[in-house]
This record gives C-alpha cells, structure tokens and sequence, in this order.
C-alpha cells in the first residue's frame, strides 16, 4: 500500500461538513502545508478541533476569513484576535475547553474512552451544563471524547509504512490527533525507507496513518516560507 | 529597564527565591517567565505545557529554534536532560500532580484565594488554555502579578468580579508592594518588598488580610 501522496490529492479527504482535527501549538507543528491546500480546495462548514485558530490572516487564520469555519473547538483563540470578532458577529461558533481537557479528549476519542472525569473547570463557567460528580471528596466533571472524520497532522519524519518521529516542541497536540480521527494525513520534512526509522524511537506507530504528504513550507524567524 | 519593568523584574527575582532544590516548575505567560532568569539551580527543571521538560533560557542566538517554543511562543532553549512528549502527556503531568510549583499571572485573587486569569467579560479574547489544569493539579499556586491594574485599581479583592478558574486557592500571592501567604481560610501578609510599605499595601489592596506576626514585630520595631 503506498500511503505517499501529494497534498492536493489528500486533501480530498476532507469533505463540506466534516469534523477536522489540525496539530500544532500556534504555527510550531501546524501541518502549514496542508492548511494551505485546504485554502484552494472546496469544503465548507467546517468543525475544526484545534488548539489555536493560527494567527491573523496566517496558518488556520486563513480559512477561518474564508468562511470555511462553522466551529472552531480550541482552548485559546487569543493568539487570532479575529476569532473573537467572528464569534461577536455570529459567523462561528466557538468551544472553548481547558488545554488538558482538550488534549485528552483526543486522547480518549483514539482510544475507545466513552468519556472520563476531571477536575479541570470544575465550579467554573466552563463547566456549566456539564454533568459533574464528587469522587473521594472532589468535584469533577465529565468531559466526552473528540473525534474527526481527517486529521491534519506535522510530523518530523516518516517512513513509507507511516511511522512517524517527531521535532521537539512541534510535537504537541500531533500524535494523539493521529489516533482520533477516520483518517489521518500526516505532513512530513522527510519520507525514509521502511527499516530506517529506529524502532524504540517511533513515537506514533504506522497504524494509525493513511496518507503522508511531503512539507512545503516551513517556519523560519521571518514566519511561514516555502522549503 | 523602565519603572513598570523594574517592578516585574523585581516580582520575577523573589517569585525565584520561593523555588526549592530538585523542584519541577511550570511557568505561565507574563511575569512568571522571567522567574527563569533568576534560577541559577540546576536541579530545577521547568515544564511547558506545550511538551517540553527543561526549558532553559536561550543563551546564544545560533541556538535559536523556531520549533522549540514556550507556552507563550517564544524561543527557548534546552536543558541537560531534556524531554518532550505530546499534549496530553504533558496535561497528564499536570493534573497527576508531577508538578511541584505553578506560578502564574493573575487578573483577581480575592480574599477567599480564589483567582481569576482567564477571562474578562464583554472582552473579544476567547482563550483558557493551561490555566484551569494547572490550578486544579500543581502542587503549590504561586501568583505573580502588579499589585494593582493599569488604571491603579486593587487586584487582590473582596471577591472576583472576573470568572474565577478554580475552586483551587492560591498558595502564596508575591506583587510588587508584598508578598501574602493563603492560610487558616484567609490572607496573611508575611513580606513587603524594598520601597513598600504597611500603608502602602493598604491603600492598594481591597481584600481583607490579616498581618504576619513576625512582620508586626519588624514594622511596630523600626
């Protein structure tokens, strides 16, 4: 099976009312590559799990003036000011979580997990309208698990089975989107040979990856540039 | 380094004087990343969120990376014995209770020690991020903030009038006028900074608070 595809055809994956899941802290592991094929390919009303919306007319920031962006999930839109005007104006909704709760529902939509117990938010307007219950004395809330019809992912590395390695703080919210979604395209700096990839140092095991699509862009000091 | 600077730096350097050998440390945005500047231990090891386990200060420009960030996105560096790991991982070690000392910013911290710091209503700022985690799992809470706003108003008040973001009190409360301890249920003011004063602090704090008993005997003696 040859996972190794170009951008434009992965993409079509993604289709008008998909739930997508893209990695990345900010720009730092966003799949910047793919962000941009989206821009050009026709999908709309788009949910969008995500830390962060990118910033100002850059990364995810791009499709959210598009239009594109029925619902953003996220744990912090403040780094895109222009999420906050959108959400004003009624033209997106938005699903704030605790960066912790965000993660592990991720987590616990790739694992099987039909929902789990936090005190994260607990007694606080995140948790409003949530179900909560007090275990040993603390209050906790039941938080349910994510999970999109593609991820979009950045990883450092891949061989051409789909493991993949990744490169220090652009690791983030990757790995567990690769597990959680129907299917998962990984964005990659480089493909090796099957074999090449040290075993012990895999860190998201092939299974999980469908297509691998080789980086275009890349993020330097003066931002988002061509490799 | 102008005044309001000074005055952050000087809450970084005793913010720093609170951490203990072999302490894992979270630092948030704002004043608590300059705490790091001031740690000279090398058995303190910083956490952020972001995945990254010995955060050091980026001594040298050619070690720039724009890949290696903190939880505010800016560049840093890495220590000896370094690890990163994915988002919920890092989330795991927090809410699991790995992580000895939070020290975070504050809008509010009132007088029930609960805080405020993620959200201002009527405010088109729509984040959280690793707030609420670190407050409802860190060992210790350590607030560093101005002891008042940009308009001068108190930010240790009666009560939060900004959303609170745990039901979890703050352990220790350190401002450019004083430092205040959370205990028996109230604040305790154990500390003023150089060119503080009692009358100072009480002009600027809104919130009730009582006076350590070893602070009285400094002042009432000089």
């Amino acid at each position: 099976m040859n996972k190794v595809m170009s951008p434009s055809v992965a993409i079509k994956k993604v289709k008008s009312g998909d739930t997508i899941m893209v990695g990345g802290f900010g720009l730092v592991g966003a799949p910047l590559t793919l962000i941009e094929e989206l821009l050009k390919h026709d999908s709309y009303d788009l949910t969008v799990i995500s830390n962060n919306l990118g910033e100002p007319g850059v990364g995810l920031g791009k499709l959210l003036r598009q239009g594109k962006i029925k619902k953003a999930i996220g744990s912090y839109f403040t780094s895109n000011r222009e999420v906050g005007d959108y959400y004003l104006q009624g033209k997106i909704q938005i699903e704030l979580l605790p960066q912790g709760t965000l993660a592990e529902s991720i987590r616990a939509g790739g694992a099987g997990i039909g929902g789990y117990y936090t005190k994260t938010g607990a007694g606080t307007e995140l948790a409003k309208g949530k179900e909560t219950r007090e275990i040993d004395g603390e209050l906790f809330v039941l938080e349910k698990p994510l999970r999109a019809n593609v991820a979009l992912i950045k990883a450092h590395k891949a061989d051409r089975l789909g493991n993949l390695v990744y490169y220090k703080t652009a690791r983030n919210f990757n790995p567990i989107m690769a597990t959680s979604a129907d299917y998962c395209i990984a964005e990659v700096d480089e493909i090796v040979e099957t074999g090449e990839l040290n075993p012990e140092e895999i860190v998201t095991p092939h299974l999980y990856v469908d297509a691998i699509v080789l980086s275009a862009y890349t993020l330097t000091k003066e931002g988002v540039v061509p490799r | 380094m102008n005044g309001e600077d000074a005055a952050k730096h000087r809450i970084a350097k005793r913010g720093a004087a609170e951490l203990k050998p072999h302490s894992i440390v979270n630092l948030g945005i704002g004043i608590p990343t300059l705490v790091a500047k001031y740690v000279n231990d090398p058995t303190i090891y910083f956490h952020s969120e972001n995945g990254l386990l010995g955060v050091a200060e980026l001594e040298d420009e050619k070690d720039y990376d724009p890949q290696r960030v903190n939880a505010g996105k800016l560049p840093v560096g890495e220590a000896l014995g370094a690890s990163y790991f994915n988002s919920s991982e890092s989330f795991a070690m927090i809410r699991g209770g790995h992580i000895d000392v939070a020290m975070l910013g504050v809008l509010q911290v009132d007088e029930q020690g609960y805080i405020a710091n993620w959200a201002v209503p009527g405010q088109n700022i729509i984040g959280v991020g690793g707030a609420m985690d670190l407050l409802s799992g860190a060992k210790k809470i350590i607030a560093l903030t101005n002891h008042t706003d940009r308009k001068g108003n108190p930010k240790i008040v009666k009560k939060c009038t900004f959303p609170i973001t745990s039901l979890r009190k703050v352990d220790v409360v350190i401002t450019d006028l004083a430092v205040f301890e959370y205990r028996d249920g109230g604040l305790v003011l154990t500390e003023l900074m150089p060119d503080s004063s009692l009358e100072k602090v009480k002009a600027h704090t809104e919130a009730a608070f009582r006076i350590d008993e070893k602070l009285l005997q400094e002042v009432n003696g000089s």
